[in-house]
């Protein structure tokens, strides 16, 4: 179909079908029936098998017509991308459409106390008794596990093979006694994410995802989706046009309770938009040092922002990995969020000491200067990027490791 | 505005590339740089002259190929991967450029063919290689033409046949056209930290010349843009020549029982490195495509030549450091590319400067 066609057929849908006063899981099993909630996806799993172009057409002609789409935001992305991807039918029926509605929330239980940038060297225990999976270990860094229904959770269910084929993935039901999330604060005081104990957690083996022993593969599956920020082109933004009617009371309040771990992520990128009125409102451009500084930020700033079009138009193209880019990506976004905190230190002086609503620009200044160094941890941190560069773009070898051989005589974390 | 290649843009590239690498390899420049002139003519009138390389971005009316900045960056890149000994800055770019941006059209037709086909070997004496705003301070002309004064460094006026000058005349700068046995006329060549490109001082003693054209300080400005623009691109080609040869390095040679290149001190700063060329090669790819469309030339040109000479030092310093003392060597040949990239980091400005003037626009802008 030709983006001139999708768009008439969405229209055309819409018109019929949408109303502001239908409740929103109500409106959101017509989408997924008509195969509007997930276009990209195959036909008999409430999409239409459009690439992702074409899915672009539809997100756009939802945001026109201020229509309310399936839920996505979120690590239900990641659940739904990942079980649609490596799921049994009997788990696509079970899960996907209470993902697509929004009735389920879910998190993803992936990184321990013990495992950060190794990630497979993970050691929470899964182990068959009695015809289920019992868990128990420790998760940490979850982004909305306090109030999700499922987690997406690795573990180790053979400890005699190498690490990363010991591991499985399980879809964990958050609402059982042997689960606990408890809030993580963090050092600029927000509570973004979650640190999850598992004591004597009960998976049934029909949620098992991938097989046994296939839990890596799973994982790298969710990680590709979370690293090319899949849902976040898919889901479509703020909604265009008036929005009256009790729908959006319930969708206003979902993407509220899924964007609040967020609020401060512009601040760790250094908000490089605040950097020139700041100088300027300040008087600090006219300081020679400063100057140079800002200019710098520009020269960053401006270069990875060509450079990422340039690889966005080679991925479309199908010239490009999508990881290593995604990496060089990563680093710059590292870079610039240093400069520009060096650069807001510079313009704001002394003041830079305060913080809250009566400090440098609403107490965002402060908040920049204590969450720019989370950005080169996030997602994988600068070291770890700088290795998948050297090693896959550069080919470079590898250095000597010693983590070959049985899980089990691996020195680890106690 | 994009930065990608059109394929017509590519093909130019590998030609100019292929032919770059078997007519200017390391022995040819070591050869060149010892010798006075500098550059092999039989190799110039190959690639500059029959290829149509000196030519690349000048008007077909006047001889050329009728291609950009961006067709010039191209070749300048290529050039600056393999150090190209040769006029090609002096003559085509800024020579040529001086013409497009200030001679009256019949000059140009008298002057540009010749350039254009690289039988001319011009160059463009400044009084001032730091910044557009102090050209014009030493050098000073009658009414009639007749010339006085000195440009500390010209760039290979040592084998010029055509001297054009940016000179004070009354209230305003000229173009001045003069000829290389003009009377009065002494050039002597200096000793440079970058023997790929020759430097002479140029002191004119009443010399005679002819008015070719009227500069204002915008269209000074313009061409400094792009002199600055087509230089950045000969950067990142220098720097992208060391990043590769270095890498290159570090999987061959063996330390502790194992390639260098295994240990993360070194594989950081290689990614660090690949980061920092890739951004300024963005910005100096973007830089040309604001010329070539006319839309904030000053501050894009700035941009790059500032990014570019930043990453061209660092990719210089990361070459010999991780080459250890061997890079520190005459033999080796990665002194060639860190002078290259030490003279072109001050030539038309330090990064520093540009960057105030990117401020300056900025400021003036808003």
């Amino acid at each position: 179909m030709t983006p001139e066609q999708i768009r008439r057929e969405v229209s055309a849908w819409l018109d019929a079908n949408w109303r502001v006063d239908r409740p929103l899981i109500e409106w959101r099993n017509l989408l997924l029936e008509a195969g509007w909630a997930a276009p990209h996806w195959p036909e008999e799993w409430y999409g239409r098998g459009f690439t992702l172009e074409q899915t672009v057409v539809v997100v756009e002609v939802f945001r026109e017509m201020a229509a309310v789409p399936a839920a996505q935001v979120g690590p239900r992305g990641l659940a739904s991308e990942t079980i649609l991807a490596c799921g049994s039918d009997d788990q696509k029926r079970r899960f996907l459409r209470p993902i697509l509605t929004g009735e389920h929330t879910w998190c993803q239980l992936f990184s321990e106390p013990g495992s950060g940038s190794d990630l497979a060297g993970l050691s929470t225990r899964a182990e068959f008794k009695d015809g289920n999976w019992i868990l128990n270990g420790q998760k940490v860094w979850n982004t909305s596990a306090h109030h999700a229904d499922f987690g997406l959770l690795v573990a180790r269910t053979d400890w005699d093979v190498p690490k990363h084929q010991g591991i499985s993935y399980f879809l964990l039901d958050m609402r059982q006694p042997g689960v606990e999330a408890r809030p993580l604060r963090q050092m600029n005081g927000h509570q973004s994410f979650n640190e999850v104990f598992m004591t004597n957690a009960v998976v049934p083996p029909e949620d098992l995802i991938g097989g046994e022993g296939n839990g890596w593969h799973v994982a790298k599956t969710t990680l590709s989706f979370e690293r090319r920020g899949f849902s976040r082109r898919v889901r479509g933004s703020t909604l265009d046009g008036p929005k009256q009617g009790p729908i959006y009371e319930e969708y206003e309040e979902e993407l509220r309770i899924a964007a609040e771990p967020y609020t401060w992520y512009p601040q760790r990128e250094g908000r490089v938009d605040l950097v020139l009125p700041r100088a300027r409102e300040t008087g600090a451009i006219a300081d020679p040092a400063t100057r140079q500084e800002i200019a710098k930020l520009i020269c960053l700033h401006t270069g990875a922002k060509l450079a990422s079009d340039s690889a966005e138009a080679k991925r479309k193209a199908g010239t490009t990995d999508i990881i290593p880019e995604g990496s060089i990506g990563k680093l710059a976004a590292s870079v610039i969020a240093r400069q520009a905190s060096l650069v807001h230190t510079m313009i704001s002086g002394a003041d830079a000491m305060l913080s809250g609503p009566e400090s440098a620009a609403d107490g965002l200044i402060a908040e920049i200067l204590v969450s720019v160094p989370a950005i080169s941890i996030a997602g994988g941190t600068d070291e770890i990027q700088r290795n998948i560069i050297s090693e896959r773009v550069l080919g470079m070898p590898k250095g000597y490791r010693a983590d070959q051989g049985p899980f089990r005589d691996i020195k680890r974390n106690a | 505005m994009h930065i990608e290649f059109s394929p017509e843009q590519q093909l130019l590239r590998d030609i100019v590339s292929r032919a770059l690498r078997e007519k200017s390899p390391a022995t040819a420049v070591r050869e060149q740089m010892a010798s006075d002139r500098g550059y092999d003519p039989a190799v110039w009138q190959e690639l500059c002259g029959d290829a149509g390389l000196a030519g690349v971005h000048l008007p077909e009316a006047y001889g050329g190929a009728g291609g950009g900045a961006v067709e010039l960056g191209i070749v300048a890149e290529e050039m600056g991967r393999t150090l190209f000994c040769g006029p090609f800055l002096a003559s085509a770019v800024m020579a040529g450029g001086a013409l497009l941006e200030a001679a009256n059209e019949a000059d140009r037709a008298e002057l540009l063919p010749g350039i254009a086909t690289g039988a001319t070997i011009a160059t463009l004496v400044l009084d001032d290689l730091n910044s557009p705003v102090g050209v014009g301070g030493s050098i000073a002309a009658t009414v009639d033409g007749v010339l006085s004064g000195t440009a500390a460094m010209v760039v290979d006026a040592h084998v010029a046949d055509l001297l054009l000058v940016v000179a004070k005349g009354g209230s305003s700068l000229g173009l001045y056209a003069v000829e290389a046995d003009a009377s009065g006329l002494d050039i002597a060549p200096l000793e440079v930290v970058d023997q790929t490109r020759k430097l002479s001082r140029v002191t004119f003693s009443d010399t005679p010349s002819r008015e070719i054209g009227q500069l204002t300080r915008q269209s000074l400005n313009r061409l400094w843009d792009r002199v600055c623009s087509a230089l950045a691109h000969e950067m990142i080609g220098g720097a992208q020549h060391l990043f590769e040869s270095t890498v290159a390095y570090t999987k061959q040679r063996f330390q502790f029982g194992r390639p260098i290149g295994s240990f993360q001190a070194l594989k950081h700063r290689c990614a660090d490195l690949l980061l920092e060329i890739e951004l300024a090669r963005a910005v100096t790819y973007h830089s040309a495509r604001c010329l070539d469309a006319r839309e904030g030339e000053p501050y894009a040109a700035s941009m790059a030549k500032a990014a570019a000479a930043d990453a061209y030092m660092s990719a210089a310093r990361a070459a010999i450091q991780l080459r250890g003392g061997i890079g520190f060597t005459w033999e080796n040949d990665t002194h060639l590319w860190f002078k290259r990239a030490k003279g072109s980091e001050v030539l038309f400005g330090t990064p520093a400067i540009h960057r105030e003037r990117m401020m300056t626009l900025l400021e003036s802008a808003a």
